[in-house]
């Protein structure tokens, strides 16, 4: 393909690419997305491939499309059928010559690969009806089953680059900052920062040199939207990235992408080839006199590195360290050069304001929080996956209208929000609508987008002890209240938890917790608390039975619990000898089993696969273990199948 | 180690201190550790003096100065992994293996590591080996998995 020199020419090749392809021709969309690759989706592309051929088609009748991330992680491998949008769930290999000869050729629908919706046992066979898709705003993440990433010419066919063409032809740089702020669009990176007045501090700088970058760092454990943008839609971060290039006057831009995320990686690099062959990124693109470079940087593995004077830092070769800002990005920024630094998200919202002008984000929305939000649902919920709403959706309906609830009959107990920056909202604040304020308001932080569902088995001081730790590793060290803080935050908790609690154990994290938000250097050390005063402030009932009944209600904190065979239960299978990894549990055939404590690491290995018609293992806390059974009451007599 | 090989993985990249890290990580996803000798070539080839080089490996988890076994096991200790019970998965790895993550064991078999999250939330918890993922994993589960490598 040569060079695309003009609008003229992209529209013409445009129209080019949609001419040769027949929108009634059927399409077989796999998801080949990090999730469903981990739950076999390759094999699942392969399959079909291979039953194409054996059924004597070819790609005149039949395409298939390898896309990124549709969201419903929780029922891969996917695969949705086009032009009918039929959506098949947890597809396997061996249904692949059923798909072909069923559907392809034949027309016929295979009920049972279809969702089934729990609350009237009916299959929905469109995509777009599933409930899980049905109740959310997919402007983002929408396209992403319907274009395959290593594809510009995909891109193009739904309408790509065509942002970049008003922008460079129709707007000046002014202009584009200006709508850019018209659209009140803030911040997906966590801080929720106007992203036009950002933009307009960048453009202000005077200097020849400037950088505008894109954080993919996305470091926030339990938080994968980013990555299933980049994955699945690289060109919408790049068409939106050389936008913002334009807009604040930067010629080069980075990629900064974490390191667990190799797939991101490729698929963004081979964008950003494309993308330079058919002259998008390069010297004077389409005609402008607008030349913009792209560079991937790819992320040693430090959270920290997600801040972003730590991630420039970094990027230039450096250990990730934040510096205290001002000066901020924006005026001294990369290699010391006035720099704009948007996460992945907040990018790839760009094109949408150019295409469909600002309204199309600021009329979404709550007062001061506006256009969709991708949130990644997981934990203890029934649809685990990401999900595209608009600001202001209450929480409820994001966790169970769409989430389908807590599984396996257990009773909600709190969704934490905003990864270990944030807190954990409990069920009295479900109705709160979801923007950058409500949030803020019952203790959490709207965060990059992490929400995490927990049950009744999740303990709140683990919770806070698992961010506390995970912190304490990733402090760079550099200021004291950070460093100190949080390792003394966690020592106290983890005391807590392993049953050795004092009175005033509270007041004295609160008191360190606060300290430590007001006093570190960034956001790292100034939101670490978060979690801890979160968790006390609706959860103190439960700091408080650690502390002084040695309790831990969700037999999590392996110090304060026991397992123990029910005597009267026990049918002496040796199911839970044979399994024991400590080779804890004494007992042979007729032989009552005996957990001895002394031995037992508390894996819930036993609890796990007692088999539930005998439900003999009971976990204990907060009680002395029941004195094993005598020996010579042990033997079961009569009682053989 | 194959002097020529970490020449060829410098001369990728432009000779500026700038390009420390993505030598390192290229260096060490190759060869899956950073010998000695591999980081001096880096300080003189990059003109980056050895301690600033010491503390970025110290300093970003990717990095590792002793050789890693021969399967690279990785337990996902996210906070949804974490609360559908990694804790309990990792202590039955470290069980396992008889190693603590960040280490190797002596017949050089398993290194054993923590990643916060891979993103595959809806099958935690994962443990992910050689780049395989293994989902949905309990202790009970983490002997049949790992008698698998060899």
């Amino acid at each position: 393909m040569p060079r695309i020199n003009s609008p003229a020419e992209l529209e013409e090749f445009r129209k080019d690419i949609i001419s040769k392809r027949d929108p009634n021709k059927p399409c077989i969309a796999v998801c080949t997305g990090t999730g469903c690759l981990a739950l076999g989706a390759g094999k699942v592309v392969a399959a079909l491939k291979e039953e194409i051929e054996k059924q004597g088609l070819n790609t005149e009748v039949v395409d298939t499309r390898e896309t990124g991330c549709p969201g419903f992680c929780e029922r891969g491998p996917i695969v949705v059928i086009y032009p009918e949008e039929i959506c098949y769930l947890q597809v396997q290999p061996d249904d692949a010559a059923e798909i072909i000869s069923q559907t392809i050729v034949s027309k016929k629908v295979i009920e049972r690969l279809l969702y089934v919706d729990p609350s009237n046992d009916e299959t929905i066979a469109r995509e777009s009806e599933i409930p899980f898709y049905k109740n959310q705003m997919r402007h983002l993440i929408g396209n992403n089953i319907k274009i395959d990433p290593k594809s510009i010419e995909d891109y193009l066919a739904v309408g790509g680059y065509s942002a970049l063409v008003k922008a460079l032809i129709e707007e000046t740089p002014e202009q584009v900052v200006q709508l850019v702020k018209d659209s009140n669009l803030r911040g997906r990176g966590g801080a929720g920062f106007p992203a036009g007045i950002k933009w307009g501090f960048a453009a202000a700088g005077k200097e020849k040199k400037k950088y505008v970058v894109v954080n993919a760092d996305e470091g926030d454990p339990g938080a994968f939207m980013d990555r299933a943008l980049l994955e699945g839609n690289p060109f919408g971060v790049l068409e939106g990235l050389t936008i913002g290039g334009y807009a604040i006057g930067a010629s080069e831009g980075y990629l900064y992408v974490r390191q667990e995320y190799p797939l991101a990686v490729e698929n963004v690099t081979l964008a950003i080839k494309q993308a330079e062959e058919y002259g998008l990124i390069g010297k004077n693109i389409l005609g402008s006199g607008f030349d913009f470079k792209v560079t991937v940087h790819r992320g040693a593995g430090a959270f920290v590195c997600g801040e972003e004077t730590a991630l420039l830092a970094s990027l230039e070769g450096k250990p990730g360290e934040p510096k205290a800002r001002p000066p901020f990005p924006a005026v001294k920024g990369l290699f010391g050069k006035p720099t704009n630094i948007n996460n992945v998200e907040t990018w790839s919202n760009i094109p949408l304001i150019l295409k469909n002008g600002p309204e199309y984000i600021s009329s979404i929305g709550t007062e001061n929080s506006k256009g969709t939000k991708i949130f990644s649902l997981v934990g203890k919920v029934t649809n685990t996956g990401l999900v595209e709403v608009p600001m202001g959706i209450s929480l409820r309906d994001i966790i169970f209208k769409i989430g389908g609830g807590v599984p396996g009959g257990k009773k909600f107990k709190a969704v934490q929000t905003g990864g270990p920056s944030g807190g954990c909202i409990p069920e009295e604040h479900l109705d709160i609508k979801v923007d950058f304020d409500e949030l803020a308001k019952v203790g959490a932080i709207m965060g990059s987008g992490g929400m995490i569902v927990m049950d009744e088995d999740t303990c709140m001081i683990d919770v806070s002890k698992y961010f506390l730790n995970f912190l304490s590793g990733e402090s760079c060290g550099k200021c004291s209240p950070c460093r100190e803080g949080i390792t003394h935050m966690l020592s106290i908790i983890t005391r807590i938890s392993e049953g050795k609690g004092r009175e005033g154990d509270i007041e004295f994290l609160e008191e360190i917790a606060i300290s430590t938000k007001n006093a570190s250097l960034c956001a790292l050390g100034g939101s670490a608390p978060n979690p801890v005063l979160s968790t006390i402030r609706y959860f103190r009932d439960e700091y408080e039975a650690h502390i002084r009944d040695k309790r831990c209600s969700a037999f999590v904190c392996k110090d304060l619990i026991a397992y123990h065979i029910d005597p009267e239960k026990c049918k002496a299978c040796m199911i839970c000898s044979r399994k024991c990894p400590a080779d804890a549990i004494d007992g042979a055939k007729k032989q009552i089993h005996v957990i001895v404590q002394e031995k037992c690491t508390k894996c819930g290995t036993c609890y796990e696969v007692c088999p539930s018609g005998f439900g003999a293992v009971t976990r204990l806390s907060g009680e002395p273990v029941p004195a094993p059974i005598p020996e010579e009451e042990r033997t079961i007599v009569g009682k053989s199948k | 180690m194959d002097k020529g090989k970490i020449e060829k993985i410098i001369e990728k990249y432009p000779r500026d201190p700038s390009s420390l890290i993505q030598v390192l990580i290229h260096i060490q996803s190759e060869i899956r550790w950073l010998p000695k000798e591999a980081l001096n070539m880096v300080s003189q080839k990059l003109d980056v003096p050895m301690n600033r080089i010491q503390h970025i490996i110290t300093f970003y988890k990717a990095f590792s100065v002793v050789p890693k076994g021969r399967h690279e096991v990785h337990v996902c200790t996210g906070t949804a992994c974490h609360v559908r019970g990694a804790t309990r998965v990792l202590d039955a790895v470290e069980e396992r293996t008889g190693i603590e993550p960040g280490e190797t064991d002596q017949d050089l078999k398993f290194s054993l590591d923590t990643v916060s999250c891979v993103g595959c939330c809806a099958l935690g918890p994962v443990v992910v080996i050689d780049g395989e993922y293994h989902g949905n994993m309990a202790p009970a589960k983490t002997e049949d998995v790992l008698k698998n490598y060899e």
